[in-house]
């Protein structure tokens, strides 16, 4: 396989993935009303409850707007990560997973592709979650909107693999409601999304170390500082670190010779 | 020789081009405590129809997936046109066009839309997909139904499409897993007669897994495999005076009773 070839096949993957995001409208209207819901009515109602100080990245006073917002694009794209793991546990019982798996590719690179799609859709998703917050008073520096972007993708790449991983251990379809319930709530709450860490602090020592070991907790805080022209390099390194370990286990999982189809995967007929 | 010499170069050697279409050696694979697949070994000559022929849990699905390197096999050799499917997977792949049980067409996606997918995958340039494209439809007659949904289209329909799709990226091997289950007798004979002149035509080796006798052909080569051991192989007209039997729906009858012993 040269590597024209290599191209055509991410080219195609991720082309795919954006008709089938074209197809799903409402997927993409939900993805984008959960988080609207919180800012709009969550963060109006706690506004006043919650007081944030300043701590870095910011140099005043925010708003819990704007405190929360990348809590919320964190959401985004942790959503989106599980989703696309559904779709792959989907993807495999409808037998398209096969379809990509026959592929002479290697499958280090079907996956990887297949992740690298996933993100592109969840980053548009979080460009017009960030256009919307804008006219709510979420303004970050116009300069932030780009430097965000190297930390989206590798955040969602992050939680993609994350989703990856997860979908080469679930069989069956109906589990993601205990992805939802084991998975996502958990990620989201114990972190830094909602309420400053020095605040859990003050309440639970436990559940704060819990928070900072979270690596959510750490993609949220590489976009809020990413989205004010920071980098944060601890939040950095353990998303790159975390990115790593769950695609390689990832790989471990689908991997032909060792991983949990050829354990799990006897096929349901003769 | 073969293996060794085609593991050295990527272009196809003269012994790929005189090599079987598939060889399967002495393959067991267990899921857990159950044996699926017990020293299973036969060819597959190029140009040659092959029927498996099984009833539900022989482990034709098993030996698919195995062929097709969903996952890997951990005793005995597969071998497609020589290249080992463990070694050399990327090889062997690229020469077996396939078409599973389930189905396996995205319904939201047209047509045409699947099989660019498809070609996309196998590192095809859009213009080359274009042209086989057309062609593979229009062989099956579909071609006006390009744009279409999938989901529009009738299980035989679905099943054609699938079959074109498995032949775009001009495979040298062609495998089917049940592939008329569900359809009913004409789309199934439509099926049957589409592949059978595939390997008049094209050359290709093809293996026919089915648990339906009556899709056996008088000069068609069998494997029967049952419980995961292949219990006769050869021709029609062999297996069936091996066995003692006056057709091959007796022969099979007989061949798997005795395996039941």
């Amino acid at each position: 396989m040269s590597p024209v070839q290599y191209v055509r096949c991410l080219g195609g993957i991720v082309w795919r993935e954006a008709l089938r995001f074209l197809h799903q409208r409402e997927r993409f209207i939900a993805a984008l009303v959960r988080p609207l819901v919180w800012l709009f009515i969550f963060a109006a109602g706690f506004r006043s409850v919650l007081g944030v100080s300043i701590i870095p990245p910011y140099d005043t006073y925010v708003l819990y707007e704007v405190y929360i917002t990348p809590g919320l694009i964190g959401m985004i794209q942790l959503f989106n990560g599980m989703q696309s793991s559904l779709s792959m546990v989907y993807d495999r019982e409808m037998g398209n997973m096969r379809t990509l798996l026959v592929s002479p590719m290697p499958r280090w690179y079907l996956l990887s592709c297949k992740l690298l799609a996933g993100v592109s859709v969840s980053i548009l998703q979080v460009y017009v979650f960030v256009a919307i917050a804008w006219f709510w008073d979420v303004q970050p520096p116009l300069i932030g909107y780009l430097t965000m972007l190297p930390a989206l993708i590798l955040s969602g790449l992050m939680l993609g693999a994350l989703g990856m991983l997860l979908s080469s251990f679930i069989k069956q379809l109906e589990n993601f409601a205990g992805v939802m319930n084991f998975v996502i709530f958990p990620m989201f709450f114990a972190s830094s999304a909602l309420y400053p860490l020095w605040r859990v602090q003050e309440s639970s020592l436990l559940l704060y170390q819990i928070c900072a070991a979270n690596p959510f907790t750490h993609a949220v805080e590489l976009i809020r500082f990413a989205l004010h022209g920071q980098l944060n390099l601890t939040a950095l390194a353990v998303v790159a670190g975390c990115t790593v370990l769950f695609m390689g286990l990832a790989i471990y999982g689908y991997d032909p010779a060792r991983g949990l189809i050829t354990r799990r995967g006897a096929p349901a007929a003769g | 020789m073969n293996a060794l010499s085609s593991e050295v170069a990527e272009t196809p050697l003269p012994e790929d081009a005189a090599a079987p279409a598939l060889a399967v050696q002495g393959l067991s694979h267990s899921f857990g405590t159950r044996r699926a697949l017990e020293k299973v070994s036969f060819v597959i000559a190029q140009g040659q129809f092959t029927v498996l022929l099984g009833q539900n849990g022989a482990g034709k699905t098993t030996l698919f997936s195995l062929v097709t390197r969903l996952y890997n096999n951990r005793s005995g050799s597969i071998k497609v046109y020589g290249y080992e499917v463990r070694r050399r997977p990327s090889q062997a792949l690229a020469r077996i066009g396939a078409v599973f049980q389930q189905r396996t067409l995205d319904l939201d996606l047209s047509v045409g839309q699947n099989l660019y997918y498809h070609a996309a995958l196998h590192g095809i340039a859009r213009s080359v997909a274009k042209k086989r494209i057309r062609a593979e439809l229009k062989r099956i007659g579909m071609l006006e139904r390009i744009d279409d949904k999938v989901r529009r289209l009738s299980g035989g329909q679905l099943r054609r499409v699938e079959i074109a799709r498995a032949l775009i990226h001009e495979p040298r091997l062609l495998l089917l897993d049940e592939p008329t289950v569900g359809l009913d007798i004409g789309s199934r004979q439509g099926i049957l007669d589409h592949t059978r002149s595939l390997v008049l035509e094209e050359g290709l080796g093809v293996l026919w897994a089915t648990h339906l006798i009556d899709e056996v052909g008088p000069g068609d080569h069998v494997i029967v495999l049952h419980e995961g051991r292949v219990l006769a192989d050869g021709e029609v007209a062999k297996v069936v005076r091996q066995a003692g039997a006056a057709d091959i729906r007796e022969a099979f009858q007989k061949l798997t009773e005795a395996g039941n012993e």
